[in-house]
């Protein structure tokens, strides 16, 4: 949907000092991420996606807004969570590993041992999440940690959702990095569902963002349909972490428009309150803000939409017919020393 | 030569390892300036500094999982549980993460997490156990357990250079009580997977790790002047991988095996190797493969109820002479 609106007569400068360039990138992560998605969603239907798809639609701000307030070139980290493909995105995943992610195909950067968006690169700065909710926050504190003590100028981001709050380890994991005073932002991306389960049996705080305050630590609550305010919202705190102040918690307000995975019939959410945020789809929102303030035309933005089907048109071309691994590639790399452990023996019945 | 006792080989190891790698520190409950609720880590905070010696709140599994993601940063992280018994309180982290992150994502994750574990102490169910089964499971794990000085410290350095996670269970009721003359300056590894032969034999093998190692050897100078029998004892030393070859090996050689451990028996690391030998050595048995092992229960408190629970040289004593008359 392109709303009509006209551009003003002479534009005001981006906020929070970003450039045009940087707007146009930030809306072709959000338009990627959705574009993916949708492609495979076709490849779901297809069944060639070997196990469940983990839609962020209507939350692709708060993903790309957060994780595009780090700075690559100074080898910042991030964790993601199912719906932060926009997130992985942003630190230079490509819809080719993700595409070869879910279909399980033997070049994927999983080689077919994990599911989705759960990979990592060390180089690119991303590590990939486990199943567990709040595990991933005790170990970005270590690679924080690593930063801390090495005296590097690097901030780590990890994310939670309104239900990994609910954890152990989340809770573990963000007071030592608060004792540590180490340099992490943990974003909460508030989607108002944890599977079936609404915030408010989740937790009997009114925002999420109070739970700062046990932490002794700052928190921040932004519009996580708003990419300039998740940014906003973000960016001083990955420059004070960087600047040794510490970690942040930033709730980052959206929702979850599709049900957990794709196979749930989201009875438990009304069609009114959907409806009401597809209003405030954060991807609708972004045309019609930078258009209105003149920083981009639509037929710019219609220009990045092309591309990017182009794009994932190639890469969809380029693995869909992949062969899936060959079964004794199952058993290497359990261990850094290669031996593949008793293969030899315990299947051997005949002397 | 210098005498040093169990706790002290650790120390040193520990010790020698910070002084030659800049990578690697420790972390954990009151490591820092009370130097460890056993003082292993004593002196490490003067010498190393806050930097490389991080006092952390009673967290096991934000220990663990920072020191999963330090490691990840080419790191070598030590974490000390304060008694091993907390362990499963990071036992998500260990087997869901560190021990998937190789396999599942390439993550090289060179860690190590130790404690002191066992019983014999009058510790209770809570500071006295051996969780050693509950990781054997694991795939992606290696767990170490030394029972002499020599291997405490051989065996913490090589955990420490090792590229992957290592669980080091060392023994509490060793601690003070074993000594052993370890020379000053040499560079002591005991290799990660490698049994030991505490003592040669012939009629009979005691397989077995830890603290239970000097139960084993009691009990063969016992049977070798009462029964004129000639046991051998294994020191497994390392749980995970296991050293198949120095078992079969020891199988093969008295062709009856006594498996001793201090940990309860059902699902018990017994069972593992009874299968093991079962799979690869059958033919060389002239009797069934029998276990010595804690009875089913928490381990209780009161020394009298202690002592019945946890196995006792007595109990190898007539386990071995059932084996020997079989």
């Amino acid at each position: 949907m392109t709303p009509t609106v006209s551009p003003p007569v002479s534009p005001a400068a981006p906020p929070h000092g970003l450039s045009r360039a940087q707007l146009h990138e930030m809306y072709y992560f959000m338009r990627l991420t959705r574009s993916l998605e949708e492609r495979l969603v076709n490849l779901y239907r297809q069944t060639k996606v070997i196990g469940g798809l983990f839609r962020s639609l209507g939350q692709e701000a708060d993903s790309v807004g957060s994780a595009y307030a780090l700075d690559r070139g100074q080898g910042d980290f991030l964790s993601p969570l199912i719906r932060n493909l926009g997130s992985m995105l942003v630190q230079g995943a490509t819809p080719l590993e993700i595409l070869r992610q879910y279909m399980a195909k033997a070049e994927s950067p999983t080689r077919g041992r994990e599911l989705n968006i759960h990979y990592g690169d060390l180089e690119r700065g991303f590590i990939g999440q486990i199943s567990h909710l709040g595990d991933m926050v005790p170990v970005m504190a270590g690679v924080a940690l690593s930063f801390k003590m090495r005296k590097q100028p690097r901030v780590g981001m990890v994310y939670v959702g309104d239900g990994a709050m609910s954890t152990g380890t989340f809770h573990e994991g963000i007071n030592f990095a608060a004792v540590q005073r180490l340099p992490m932002v943990i974003i909460c991306e508030n989607n108002g569902y944890s599977f079936s389960t609404p915030m408010h049996k989740q937790t009997a705080v009114r925002q999420l963002v109070d739970k700062a305050a046990a932490y002794g630590i700052p928190g921040v609550r932004a519009d996580g349909n708003d990419v300039l305010a998740v940014y906003g919202a973000t960016k001083p705190a990955v420059e004070r972490a960087r600047q040794g102040g510490g970690c942040t918690l930033i709730e980052l307000v959206t929702y979850r428009r599709k049900g957990h995975a794709e196979h749930d019939n989201q009875s438990y959410q009304s069609t009114g309150e959907i409806a009401e945020w597809e209003a405030k789809d954060p991807i609708d929102r972004c045309i019609r803000d930078y258009v209105e303030a003149g920083w981009a035309t639509v037929e710019e933005l219609a220009e990045i939409d092309a591309r990017i089907l182009a794009l994932l048109d190639d890469a969809v071309g380029h693995c869909e017919d992949e062969p899936m691994p060959a079964a004794g590639t199952a058993l290497d790399g359990v261990l850094a020393d290669p031996a593949r452990a008793e293969l030899e023996w315990y299947r051997r019945i005949d002397g | 030569m210098a005498e040093v006792t169990y706790l002290e080989a650790l120390r040193q190891g520990m010790m020698e390892e910070m002084r030659r790698d800049e990578n690697v520190f420790i972390l954990g409950e009151d490591v820092g300036a009370y130097g460890g609720a056993f003082k292993v880590t004593d002196g490490f905070l003067a010498e190393f500094g806050e930097r490389r010696v991080i006092d952390t709140p009673i967290s096991e599994a934000a220990i663990v999982g920072a020191a999963a993601g330090a490691a990840h940063m080419g790191l070598r992280p030590v974490a000390e549980m304060q008694f091993i018994d907390f362990i499963s309180c990071a036992y998500d982290m260990l087997t869901n993460y560190v021990a998937t992150a190789r396999y599942r994502a390439g993550l090289p994750t060179p860690m190590v997490v130790r404690g002191p574990s066992g019983g014999y102490v009058r510790g209770g169910p809570f500071h006295s156990q051996n969780p050693e089964a509950a990781f054997l499971h694991t795939p992606g794990l290696k767990i170490v357990c030394p029972a002499t000085a020599r291997d405490a410290k051989g065996l913490i350095k090589s955990a420490i250079r090792d590229d992957d996670p290592v669980l080091y269970f060392e023994h509490k009721f060793l601690y003070r009580r074993i000594k052993e003359d370890l020379p000053e300056g040499e560079e002591i590894l005991t290799p990660i997977g490698k049994a030991r032969v505490a003592r040669e034999g012939r009629d009979l093998t005691i397989i077995t790790w830890s603290a239970m190692v000097y139960k084993a050897l009691e009990a063969a100078e016992r049977l070798e002047k009462e029964d004129g029998l000639s046991v051998e004892v294994l020191d497994l030393r390392t749980l995970l991988p296991m050293d198949d070859e120095a078992i079969m090996a020891s199988v093969k050689k008295t062709s009856r095996v006594l498996i001793a451990h201090e940990d309860t028996r059902t699902g018990g690391v017994a069972g593992e190797i009874t299968a093991r030998i079962n799979d690869q050595a059958f033919e060389w048995l002239d009797a069934p493969v029998k276990r010595v092992t804690a009875h089913d229960v928490p381990l209780p408190y009161a020394p009298t109820l202690e002592d019945f629970v946890l196995p006792q040289t007595d109990d190898l004593v007539v386990a071995a002479r059932w084996l020997a008359a079989y």
